[in-house]
């Protein structure tokens, strides 16, 4: 029994991704729905599992952590890939350039003159709480005035097909090497769809990311240092830093690897004694940045680190502190720091948000925590999360408890109706909810979206956390010009 | 080249090196016991001696019986000894998980491959010569794919040097064997002072020799080197003849002369040698001028002790040159 995408159109509620209610396959997806089609049961089950072996073969694995230890997992990718098309794309692309370019500069506000908060426009309460405000950072001026060079921002689509952002990741933002091994794996398994198809390619980002990196450098000169930082092998995205490091083509460095000399600038121990390093693509969180300055008993980090980048002698890409702007209750204000800081409206809008510090949101929160999303606002990964519909009533007493005690810590969201898209489930084509994580190069060169993101998905049914730690999976996100189609 | 990655890569060679000749060292003990007479009271204690475990392996029991099963047991699958062939192939994966981004990819899975193996395949006394086959097979597909795949810069002089230190170490380890059941005869008379003291020579001089080309066929065979010896000497297998080719030979892969040509090679590409090259110098010195006639009669322990020691004098330059602290 092969594929009947009229079937699969009448299951689905949501917005899909490829499908079109009622009409069948959407016009940029329409070649693939296609092919897909006309295999057999055999020839896709053949391959799914020749996605499986390559993944194995090319040893992408995401760490999780588990009580015997932790454990190397093989990456849960499903075959079939998520198109958007260009026009749309190109909307999305210059909304997220607009929304960055804005938090760059509602940081370096925040670190220097506090301007939006003497014009009223964003509460000093919310900083003063901040989980993410770094004091040790005021008055630092980085390179091209850029705090998050990296920025992996959510985007998610609703029942009317709508695309709104999430949430932004200033901190360290993680999953791009799966977006691109994503790719590869796929023209593995579906070599002919790259034929006929303008499919727009997403493989020059590590070039992309090593000339912005190149571009913090404080040392003029053709070759500068660069070098990945990062807590070691157990850390949940060892993958990702190692595969950035190697297509880079730079060190990949522990803490230990590096010192901070008596002249303040970075070091590496090489085989042939020290050598300045210039940039930093650190992949630690600022707390275990240098134990000199935030956790003394880190051992992540390096002792002196934030001396010798307050004194310009090194760049630190993302800038500590660039995650004041990653923050739950800072997300609620974007569209007033976008209009505030670049006169525009936001091209791309936020998820109604509803902020629990205060009262009257607080009050509507609190009587409908059945049908809302209630988000702490420093926690990443999906954690510590309620999903209303979902949790059990337990779950929301817990909820009715912790808000009012810390009401600054959360937010609350209505439930969006997620869209979907076709993933094969045992051998089955069945929607599942879908979201995308782009990410966004900000520094010297001009910035820098990826071409579509990481698509991650919900695997089991009717599940709306999409996160890898969590039972979520991915798929190959695919940009379609359909000009002329 | 990042001096932890550069320690890693060097330890990740050792210990897959470490692994290969162990199971070498335990083929030619069972080999020898295969060829002596009945009447030889030498077993398995020596190989406790020769890989320096002595007090891992009485630790916990000082009365522990050192027959074929404990002893095999302890080299091939005790974890609690570091040198054992499971924990060379443990120690050298965990070396290469940190350092993967260094090494071919193809690399990364033949350790990792090489290891579940083993994992998975502790061997009874029937299955051990398979085991052991595999193990070596695996050490040096391991040695191949590096030689073949990975570029010429300073991470693959490390590969290099890890290797060599490790194979001449063993190489003269496996000769102890020998030395400590067949050598012995002649300082039978006297008071033994050195280790390892359970030394015992076949029981008479009319019982030994007509074993004796017999055995060392079998100590170059566990090394590869029997065709080449053949070859290359000409002359009837005898003791003092196969120590030279094995001690001196500048042209055999396993000769501790070869190993410590490569060394030199290595180490003249690297920065800041000269600490390094100076304790090899003095190493190779000392091998070279050797009488192996008169060492094949007497002093043969004592002299690879002092090689062992020069050895160990390198690796502490090389660490110390290029190593993190």
């Amino acid at each position: 029994m092969t594929i009947e995408w009229q079937r699969y159109a009448a299951t689905g509620s949501h917005y899909d991704e490829l499908i079109a209610n009622g009409t069948g396959p959407r016009p940029a997806a329409r070649a693939l729905c296609e092919y897909l089609a006309s295999l057999s049961d055999e020839e896709l089950h053949e391959r799914k599992t020749a996605a499986e072996l390559a993944i194995l073969v090319m040893g992408i694995t995401f760490t999780v952590y588990t009580e015997g230890g932790s454990i190397d997992r093989a990456w849960p990718f499903d075959i079939v890939p998520r198109i958007i098309p260009k026009h749309e794309w190109d909307r999305a692309e210059a909304g997220l350039k607009q929304r960055v370019q804005a938090l760059n500069l509602f940081i370096d506000d925040l670190y220097h003159e506090q301007k939006i908060i003497r014009d009223g426009v964003f509460p000093a309460e919310v900083l003063a709480q901040s989980a993410n405000f770094r004091p040790q950072c005021v008055g630092v001026s980085p390179r091209h005035g850029v705090w998050a060079h990296i920025c992996g921002s959510d985007l998610v689509r609703d029942q009317d097909g709508t695309i709104y952002v999430l949430e932004d990741n200033l901190r360290v933002p993680s999953g791009v090497s799966y977006m691109l091994e994503n790719r590869v794996v796929t023209k593995r398994v579906f070599p002919e769809l790259f034929g006929h198809q303008r499919i727009q390619p997403v493989d020059d980002y590590t070039l992309r990311l090593y000339d912005m990196l190149a571009s913090l450098s404080p040392r003029p000169g053709d070759h500068p240092t660069v070098v990945v930082l990062t807590p070691g092998i157990y850390n949940s995205a060892y993958f990702e830093h190692s595969y950035l490091a190697q297509q880079m083509g730079v060190e990949l460095v522990e803490g230990s690897d590096l010192e901070v000399g008596d002249d303040d600038c970075v070091y590496m121990r090489t085989i042939e004694g020290l050598e300045r390093v210039d940039v930093i693509y650190r992949r630690i969180d600022d707390l275990f940045l240098d134990s000199e300055v935030f956790r003394p008993d880190s051992t992540l980090g390096v002792k002196g680190l934030m001396r010798a980048w307050r004194k310009g002698n090194v760049a630190l890409a993302n800038a500590p502190g660039a995650g004041v702007a990653d923050d739950k209750v800072v997300y609620a204000f974007v569209p007033q720091i976008i209009k505030y800081y670049l006169d525009q409206d936001p091209l791309i809008p936020n998820v109604p948000s509803y902020l629990c510090m205060r009262e009257k949101d607080r009050e509507y929160v609190l009587a409908h925590l059945d049908q809302l999303v209630v988000k702490p606002a420093n926690e990443s990964g999906g954690y510590g999360m309620l999903v209303g519909p979902h949790a059990t009533p337990a779950e929301r007493k817990r909820f009715a408890e912790l808000i009012p005690k810390d009401p600054r810590n959360y937010i609350a969201q209505p439930t969006l109706a997620l869209s979907t898209s076709p993933t094969l489930c045992d051998d089955r084509m069945e929607p599942r909810h879908v979201d995308l994580r782009p990410f966004i190069l900000s520094g010297g060169p001009p910035t820098y979206v990826t071409t579509g993101g990481l698509t991650r998905v919900a695997l089991r049914k009717g599940s709306l956390v999409v996160n890898s730690s969590q039972g979520g999976g991915s798929k190959d996100t695919w940009i379609v010009d359909t000009e002329g189609l | 080249m990042l001096s932890r990655v550069a320690q890693n890569i060097y330890w990740m060679t050792r210990y897959v090196e470490r692994a290969e000749d162990t199971a070498r060292l335990i083929n030619v003990n069972t080999n020898l016991l295969l060829d002596l007479p009945r009447t030889t009271t030498f077993g398995w204690l020596p190989l406790i001696f020769i890989v320096g475990a002595e007090k891992l392996f009485f630790e916990k029991d000082p009365h522990r019986l050192a027959d074929e099963t404990n002893v095999v047991k302890f080299l091939i699958g005790d974890r609690e000894n570091p040198g054992s062939i499971i924990s060379s192939l443990a120690a050298a994966r965990e070396n290469l998980r940190t350092t993967r981004d260094t090494v071919p990819q193809e690399a990364w899975e033949q350790i990792n491959g090489l290891y579940i193996y083993a994992r998975d395949h502790l061997p009874s006394r029937r299955g051990r010569y398979e085991f052991l086959r595999r193990v070596i097979h695996g050490a040096q597909q391991i040695g191949g794919l590096l030689a073949g795949t990975m570029t010429r810069t300073a991470a693959y002089d490390f590969v290099r040097l890890g290797h060599y230190l490790e194979r001449a170490d063993m190489t003269t380890r496996i000769l102890d064997v020998r030395s400590a059941n067949l050598l012995s005869h002649a300082s039978q008379t006297q008071t033994q002072t050195s280790t390892p003291p359970q030394i015992a020579a076949p029981a008479t001089q009319e019982e030994q020799d007509p074993f004796e080309s017999i055995q060392w066929m079998s100590v170059l065979k566990s090394l590869s080197a029997y065709q080449v010896y053949r070859q290359q000497v000409r002359v009837r297998v005898n003791g003092p003849d196969v120590l030279k080719f094995l001690l001196q030979d500048e042209y055999f892969p396993r000769a501790v002369a070869f190993c410590l040509r490569q060394l030199d090679i290595c180490l003249r590409k690297l920065p800041r040698n000269e600490a390094a090259l100076a304790a090899l110098a003095a190493l190779r010195q000392t091998l070279n001028a050797a009488a192996v006639p008169e060492l094949a009669r007497e002093g043969l322990h004592d002299f690879i002790d002092g090689v062992q020691i020069g050895l160990g004098e390198l690796h502490g330059q090389i660490a110390a040159a290029y190593f993190a602290h």
